[in-house]
């Protein structure tokens, strides 16, 4: 993602957890295409820092893209409470809270761009995976409301659901190949999104059909399919 | 999944994983029995290739360090080399050796100890290259250079990945003041006149001659001779020398498809090759070239191994020393045309000296050829084979696909103390391709 913004001559702000582990990536963005890059602390759960967080800044930025999210797994979501409660506030709360700051500076500003990467798994609930997907359905509101709230301020809002992506986090897993984006497929559509100022994005275009299929199924009938 | 090289032959089922970080690399080649780094798959046969475990080594490709005083890079393995040129070319900086395509990795170009055009006056990749850290069958990382494991990096540059996996290196690039060659074209009616033209063009930077492989009797070794030398600022016109490291976007093209077998036939090359013949008379004299099209002439053609067909195609490229190369490299020539096998155009390079353990360049000529694979294909490349032998000369192991372990042998009398090294070292079984596996390395 970093790159393909350092490639267009974005100067690049990197905040992540341990953030120090990203030192070799920092100089190979710099090496690589000339810009400006600087890492920042940042922890998407610990929300009562993200104000502290942003005022840290050294410049508040042009274009804000949050990629938090963690699967964790069902099973393990449906026995212990605890674990489901970090899968909901990782992919809810967390960023939800530092989209929500960064929208009322970009407000103020009239100007900028964020960008929140959601999942398709919000799209209706399912029983393998609705812990996730029910966090991820609240993003995805949260993420409209606000575009709905900034229309005319000046602040574009882009909801992205990916779809299957092969990374780190579905590694192992058995993904068919033309439904798994590559993430520098993901970035490449983020990058024209934010450009062409596109709501919803699904980087795969044929999940646009299977979500619409996938929504369109009466509940009668959805809760006797097991997907 | 199905794996190749660029040349689709041979195609060999592979479980391939694609480590993200050094400890996952580590973890791989502590679990499994043997392995072989590969990256972008540019070696034309299966020297990147290990059924049971191939490693893609393209997400550890980070840029490490720059020194703008001396020029140094330190990258990952997996940097390919178009990348860096995209990041240095407009900072004043070009690769010190370029083999024919971009879309290769760091550590594929110190696996072959690649050469570019301008061999014979600055040597192969390794002239460039001031360490390598390889990764060993226990996952421990060694630094190795001409100061330290010296064995350790002088059987690494052209070892094709069989002494451990390359995993970091430092390489120095070159100062241009533009990203511009003058081109100067000359015209060689034969063999002989083409060999002429190289050797007196011993100043220029690059050289390289593209033989006709159709012509016979005294049409034979029909070229076009290519020098070149990267252009200063004084020799670009006004409107380019504002920007000298910008060039024209290039219109991509592509080959969508195979090309059926019978689209390559004696007909088709032979206009194609008397065409490039005649427009390259033409345009005979200097020209200023930018560097992508200079280099990289087939990279603008993504995919043009399709041309060859579905059943892909055979690289041959071997050098001869200087003392035999006229003579066999008239016989080489005259054995392809014979047997009309349709290569478009061979490559005549003159190398310069070389000392090294296991790479491939000797002081001489080298010739390379591709041919479509056909039933016929495999008694004329034995044949070559044989006269490469007979004149002192020896293969390359990133193009070949098919080579048998006593040709190799009968050519290169450095094999043996590479066996034995990989032996000692441990380095056999841990590190293995099919190609190893059939050249019994």
């Amino acid at each position: 993602m970093a790159h393909k913004f350092a490639e267009l001559g974005h100067p690049i702000q990197l905040a992540a957890r341990q953030s120090k582990t990203l030192g070799a990536e920092k100089t190979n963005l710099q090496l690589r295409y000339g810009v400006p890059v600087t890492l920042h602390e940042f922890d998407a759960l610990l929300t009562e820092t993200h104000a502290q967080f942003l005022a840290m800044l050294p410049e508040l930025p042009e274009i804000a893209v949050s990629i938090v999210g963690l699967m964790g797994s069902q099973e393990g979501s449906e026995r212990d409470h605890l674990l489901a409660s970090c899968v909901m506030r990782s992919n809810y709360e967390g960023p939800a809270n530092i989209l929500a700051l960064l929208a009322n500076r970009f407000e103020e500003r009239g100007s900028g761009t964020l960008v929140g990467v959601s999942s398709v798994a919000g799209e209706r609930g399912r029983a393998t995976n609705y812990v996730y997907g029910s966090a991820k359905a609240g993003f995805t509101a949260f993420l409209s409301g606000l575009r709905n709230r900034l229309a005319k301020r000046g602040v574009h809002v882009v909801t992205v659901l990916p779809g299957y992506v092969a990374t780190k986090m579905t590694e192992g897993i058995n993904l068919p190949a033309r439904l798994t984006a590559q993430p520098s497929e993901v970035a490449e559509g983020i990058v024209v999104a934010v450009k062409r100022k596109k709501d919803v994005i699904y980087v795969r275009p044929v999940w646009r059909l299977i979500m619409l299929i996938i929504r369109l199924i009466p509940e009668g009938l959805f809760k006797g399919i097991r997907m | 999944m199905k794996l190749s090289g660029w040349g689709r032959f041979p195609v060999v089922d592979a479980q391939v994983y694609v480590p993200r970080d050094v400890e996952a690399l580590q973890e791989l080649v502590a679990s499994k029995p043997s392995v072989i780094a590969r990256g972008c798959g540019r070696a034309y046969g299966d020297s990147a290739i290990n059924s049971s475990a191939t490693i893609d080594m393209r997400r550890l490709n980070r840029m490490l360090g720059f020194d703008p005083k001396t020029g140094q890079l330190i990258a990952e393995a997996g940097v390919v080399l178009c990348d860096i040129i995209a990041a240095f070319l407009p900072r004043g900086w070009f690769p010190m050796v370029t083999p024919g395509t971009k879309f290769v990795t760091l550590g594929g170009m110190i696996a072959a100890d690649v050469h570019g055009k301008n061999h014979r006056r600055h040597g192969s990749f390794r002239g460039c290259v001031d360490w390598i850290e390889v990764m060993g069958a226990d996952g421990s990382i060694q630094r190795c250079s001409r100061e330290s494991h010296v064995e350790l990096f002088e059987h690494t540059l052209g070892g094709m990945g069989l002494t451990g996996i390359i995993l970091r290196a430092a390489v120095r690039l070159r100062a241009v003041e533009t990203g511009w060659i003058r081109q100067t074209t000359i015209p060689a009616p034969n063999l002989r006149s083409a060999m002429t033209a190289l050797e007196r063009a011993q100043d220029s930077t690059y050289s390289v001659a593209w033989i006709d492989c159709l012509g016979t009797g005294e049409n034979l070794g029909r070229s076009l001779v290519f020098l070149g030398d990267h252009a200063s600022a004084p020799d670009l016109p006004i409107h380019r020398s504002l920007h000298p490291f910008a060039t024209p976007a290039k219109r991509k093209l592509s080959v969508p498809f195979n090309f059926p077998c019978f689209a390559l036939n004696r007909f088709s090359l032979r206009t194609f090759n008397s065409l490039y013949y005649r427009v390259g008379a033409w345009n005979r004299g200097q020209q200023l070239v930018d560097w992508d099209s200079y280099f990289y002439p087939l990279d603008a053609v993504a995919d043009w191994h399709r041309i060859y067909g579905r059943k892909g195609l055979a690289q041959f490229q071997c050098a001869l020393p200087l003392s035999g190369s006229e003579e066999g490299l008239s016989a080489l020539l005259q054995a392809v045309a014979k047997a009309s096998a349709g290569s478009f155009l061979a490559v005549l390079k003159r190398f310069g000296p070389q000392e090294s353990r296991i790479s491939f360049p000797m002081e001489g000529y080298s010739l390379a050829l591709d041919f479509p694979i056909t039933a016929k294909i495999s008694d004329l490349l034995a044949n070559l084979d044989r006269i490469t032998i007979e004149h002192g000369g020896r293969f390359y192991l990133a193009k070949d696909s098919r080579m048998s372990a006593e040709t190799l042998r009968a050519s290169d009398d450095r094999v043996g103390s590479f066996v034995r090294m990989r032996a000692e070292s441990g380095w056999k079984t841990s590190f293995q391709s099919a190609q190893a596996e059939r050249l019994v390395l």
